[in-house]
C-alpha cells in the first residue's frame, strides 16, 4: 500500500468518521419531546425515577445506534453488491434478501409467533432466517454448472426470487387480518425504534464478520471491476472473491433488515454520493460508505421523528423521498 | 315454491318480532305485528309469484360485511333475515352457521350475488363493490366507522332499514342508559391518564399502535372515567414510540385485544413494559391487558365493553 493511498484513506475515513460522530452525538439530543440533559446525566436521581435519563438511554440512544448500524451495513453492502455484479444500479435488496426477510417477518406477524431468540423478537429472528433462505436459494442457482458464480445468473435469479417472494407475501397477506396487515405494511417501511439494546447487540457479531470480509474484499473488488479474466491474470481467485463478496454482503443485509426492516435506498444513494466525492477505489469507498451510511440514516431518522412531532414518519419514507429522485437522476445522468 | 319459502321466512320473522315484543312489553305492537304478518302471508298467497320479484320495504335476505353491523342486526331481532356474513364475524354464535363472503379488502362479489341478497351492508370505502351491486340492482346500506355516538345512530338507522325500528330504538336507548350509569358511577373519581394500546409486536415494545383522540375506543375509555394520553392527536391510531410513551407518562396502560390470550402469555406480555420503569403505570402496576372482543367491535356490546374498562380502571366504584 502506497503512502499516498494510506493518506487518502485516513483523510476520507477521518472526514466521514467526523460526520458520523457528529450525527451520532447530536441525534440523541433532539426528539419529539424536550429533555434536560443535566437531569439525564444526573447520577443522584435513581434511573427508574429519571424520565429524562430513560428517554435518553432507553428511547433515543438505542434508536440512534440502530440507525448507525443499519445505515453502515446497508451502505457498505450496497458497495459490495455493485462491485460484485458490476452494475451501478444494484442494491442490497436486488438479490432477494429483503423479500426473503419480509416473508419471514410476515409469517411471524400473521401467525403470531411469539418465541424469543437471543432476546430478539420473533419477527426479527424470522426475517433473518428468511433472508438467509433467499440468499441460499439464489446462491445455489448461480453456482450451478459454472466454475465460479455467474453474475448474470445471480442477477436474474435474485430478481426472480424477489418477484416470487413478493407473490408469497401477498399470498400470506391474504390470511392476515386488518391489524396484522397494517403491522406488516409498517414493518416494510422500516422502523429503528428498537426500544432496547438487545437487537443491536445480537447484530454486532454479524456486523464484525461482514466488515472483516469487506476489508479483505476492497482490493479484489477493484480487480473484479476490470473483468473476470483480467482479475484472474492478476492473481485473484475470482470464484472465491465472488463467493465471499456475495455471502458477506448478504449477511450484512440480513442483519440490517432484522434490526430496522428493509429501509430502502441507503444502499444506492450513499455509495454513489461517496464515489462522486472520493472516486471509484473500493479501498476508500468501502470505509467511507460505511461511515457516511451511518450518518445519513441517523440524520434521516432525526427528520422522521421530528418533522411532524409528536407523531412520526417511518424512516423508510424519508430515505425513499430522498433516494427516489436521486436514483432517477443517476439513471438520466448515465443515459 | 317461492310462496312457501316466503311464508316460512315471514313466519320466522314474526316469531323474532314476538320474542322482542314480549321482552319490551309492547303488547300492542306485538298484536299489530302478528296481524300484519298474517295479512302479508295472505297477500302473498293472493298475488302469487309476482310478489317475490318485487322489492319489499323490510329486506329478508341481508348480507353484512361488517361484524359490528351483524351484531346490531342480531340484537334488534333481524338475525333470521341475515343470510351471509363477513369472514371476520364471530359474534353472536348463530353466525357460525352462515356462509362467509369475504370482508373489507376481499369481498366475494360472485358469492354475494349468488345468494340473491335484498340488502348488502358495505363499508363506505368499498366503492368497487358498491358499483357492482348497484349495477346488479342490489340495495346497499353504507356504513362508516366513527365515534361512539355514531354506533347508536347506526343501530337506529340500520334497525329502521331492516324493519325493526322499535327494537333498534329500544336497544339504543338501553345502551345509552347503561353508558350513562357508568358515567355516573365514575363521576368525581380521579381520571387516570391512560395509554390505550391496540397493537404491538409480541414480546417487545416495538410497533406500538395507540388510540389517538378520535374514534370509538377513545370515547369508550373517556366514558369509563379515564383521559387518553394521546387525546391531542386527532387520529384514530398513533404510532407510539418508546420516547412518546416515556414522555407522556401514562398512569395506566390499557391494552385492548380481540383475541383470547393464555394466562401465561398475558403475564409475559404485561412484563414487557417493565423496561420503561419511569412510567407511572409501570411503577404502580397499572398495566392491564383486556382480551375481550367487545372492546374492539363498535357494536351493541359497547356498553358492556365500557363497563369492563371502567371496572378495570375503577374497581373501587363497584365495591
Amino acid at each position: 500500500m502506497t503512502t499516498g493511498l494510506a493518506r487518502r484513506i485516513a483523510l476520507t475515513a477521518g472526514g466521514f468518521g467526523l460526520l458520523a460522530a457528529i450525527a451520532i452525538l447530536t441525534a440523541p439530543l433532539v426528539g419529539s419531546t424536550h429533555i434536560s440533559l443535566r437531569r439525564a446525566f444526573d447520577r443522584s436521581i435513581p434511573f427508574s425515577d429519571n424520565v429524562d435519563a430513560q428517554i435518553f438511554f432507553i428511547a433515543r440512544l438505542p434508536r440512534t445506534l440502530s440507525g448507525a448500524l443499519v445505515g453502515s451495513l446497508l451502505a457498505s453492502a450496497g458497495v459490495v453488491f455493485q462491485g460484485l455484479l458490476r452494475n451501478p444500479l444494484a442494491t442490497p435488496f436486488t438479490l432477494g434478501v429483503s423479500a426473503g426477510a419480509a416473508l419471514g417477518a410476515m409469517l411471524a406477524i400473521t401467525f403470531s409467533w411469539s418465541f424469543a431468540w437471543a432476546g430478539i423478537s420473533a419477527a426479527a429472528a424470522a426475517s433473518f432466517i428468511g433472508s438467509l433462505a433467499a440468499v441460499g436459494i439464489v446462491y445455489a442457482l448461480a453456482r450451478g454448472r459454472h466454475r465460479g458464480l455467474s453474475t448474470n445468473v445471480l442477477l436474474l435469479a435474485g430478481v426472480t426470487m424477489n418477484a416470487f417472494f413478493s407473490a408469497l407475501i401477498l399470498f400470506v397477506q391474504y390470511f392476515a387480518d386488518f391489524s396484522q396487515t397494517y403491522r406488516i405494511l409498517r414493518w416494510l417501511m422500516g422502523d429503528l425504534d428498537v426500544s432496547s439494546y438487545q437487537p443491536i447487540l445480537t447484530a454486532l457479531p454479524l456486523m464484525f464478520i461482514s466488515f472483516a470480509a469487506f476489508a479483505w474484499l476492497a482490493r479484489p473488488l477493484n480487480l473484479l471491476s476490470l473483468g473476470d479474466e483480467s482479475a484472474e491474470t492478476r492473481g485473484l481467485n475470482v470464484a472465491a472473491a465472488q463467493r465471499i463478496a456475495f455471502i458477506s454482503a448478504s449477511l450484512a443485509t440480513g442483519a440490517a433488515v432484522s434490526v430496522g426492516g428493509p429501509v430502502g435506498f441507503i444502499g444506492i444513494v450513499v455509495p454513489h454520493l461517496v464515489r462522486l466525492i472520493v472516486g471509484p477505489d473500493h479501498r476508500v469507498v468501502l470505509p467511507a460508505s460505511a461511515l457516511f451510511g451511518a450518518a445519513f440514516l441517523v440524520g434521516c431518522d432525526v427528520v422522521a421523528r421530528t418533522v411532524i412531532a409528536p407523531i412520526e414518519l417511518p424512516v423508510g419514507v424519508i430515505t425513499a423521498l430522498i433516494g427516489g429522485p436521486f436514483f432517477l437522476w443517476l439513471l438520466v445522468r448515465r443515459a | 315454491m317461492a310462496v312457501g319459502e316466503k311464508g316460512l321466512r315471514l313466519r320466522a320473522q314474526g316469531s323474532g318480532l314476538r320474542a322482542h315484543g314480549s321482552r319490551l312489553k309492547a303488547q300492542g305492537s306485538r298484536q299489530i305485528a302478528r296481524s300484519l304478518a298474517a295479512l302479508v302471508v295472505i297477500l302473498v298467497l293472493l298475488t302469487g309469484t309476482t310478489w317475490s320479484q318485487r322489492k319489499t320495504d323490510a329486506p329478508s335476505r341481508i348480507i353484512s360485511l361488517i361484524p359490528a353491523v351483524t351484531e346490531m342486526l342480531f340484537e334488534v331481532g333481524a338475525g333470521p333475515q341475515v343470510v351471509a356474513v363477513s369472514s371476520f364475524d364471530r359474534y353472536p354464535a348463530d353466525v357460525s352457521k352462515l356462509p362467509r363472503v369475504g370482508a373489507l379488502l376481499d369481498p366475494d362479489v360472485e358469492r354475494i350475488l349468488s345468494l340473491h341478497p335484498d340488502l348488502v351492508v358495505v363499508y363506505a370505502t368499498q366503492t368497487n363493490l358498491r358499483e357492482q351491486l348497484e349495477r346488479a340492482k342490489v340495495p346497499v346500506y353504507v356504513y362508516s366507522h366513527a365515534a361512539l355516538a355514531d354506533i347508536l345512530t347506526t343501530i337506529r338507522s340500520v334497525g329502521t332499514r331492516v324493519g325493526h325500528a322499535k327494537a333498534a330504538d329500544d336497544l339504543a336507548a338501553s345502551i345509552e342508559k347503561r353508558i350513562a350509569a357508568v358515567r355516573t358511577r365514575v363521576a368525581g373519581l380521579p381520571r387516570p391518564r391512560t395509554l390505550i394500546v391496540f397493537d404491538r409486536e409480541a414480546g417487545t415494545l416495538r410497533g406500538i399502535f395507540a388510540s389517538g383522540g378520535f374514534g370509538f375506543v377513545h370515547d369508550m375509555v373517556t366514558a369509563a372515567g379515564a383521559d387518553n394520553v394521546f387525546a391531542d392527536v386527532k387520529q384514530q391510531a398513533v404510532q407510539a414510540t418508546t420516547e412518546l410513551v416515556l414522555a407522556r407518562r401514562p398512569d395506566v396502560i390499557l391494552e385492548l385485544r380481540g383475541d383470547p390470550i393464555a394466562a401465561e402469555a398475558r403475564q409475559r406480555e404485561i412484563a414487557v413494559w417493565q423496561s420503561l420503569a419511569s412510567v407511572p403505570a409501570v411503577r404502580s402496576g397499572r398495566v392491564y391487558l383486556l382480551a375481550d372482543q367487545s372492546t374492539v367491535v363498535p357494536g351493541p356490546r359497547v356498553a358492556q365493553a365500557i363497563e369492563l374498562i371502567a371496572r378495570t380502571l375503577h374497581p373501587e366504584a363497584w365495591k
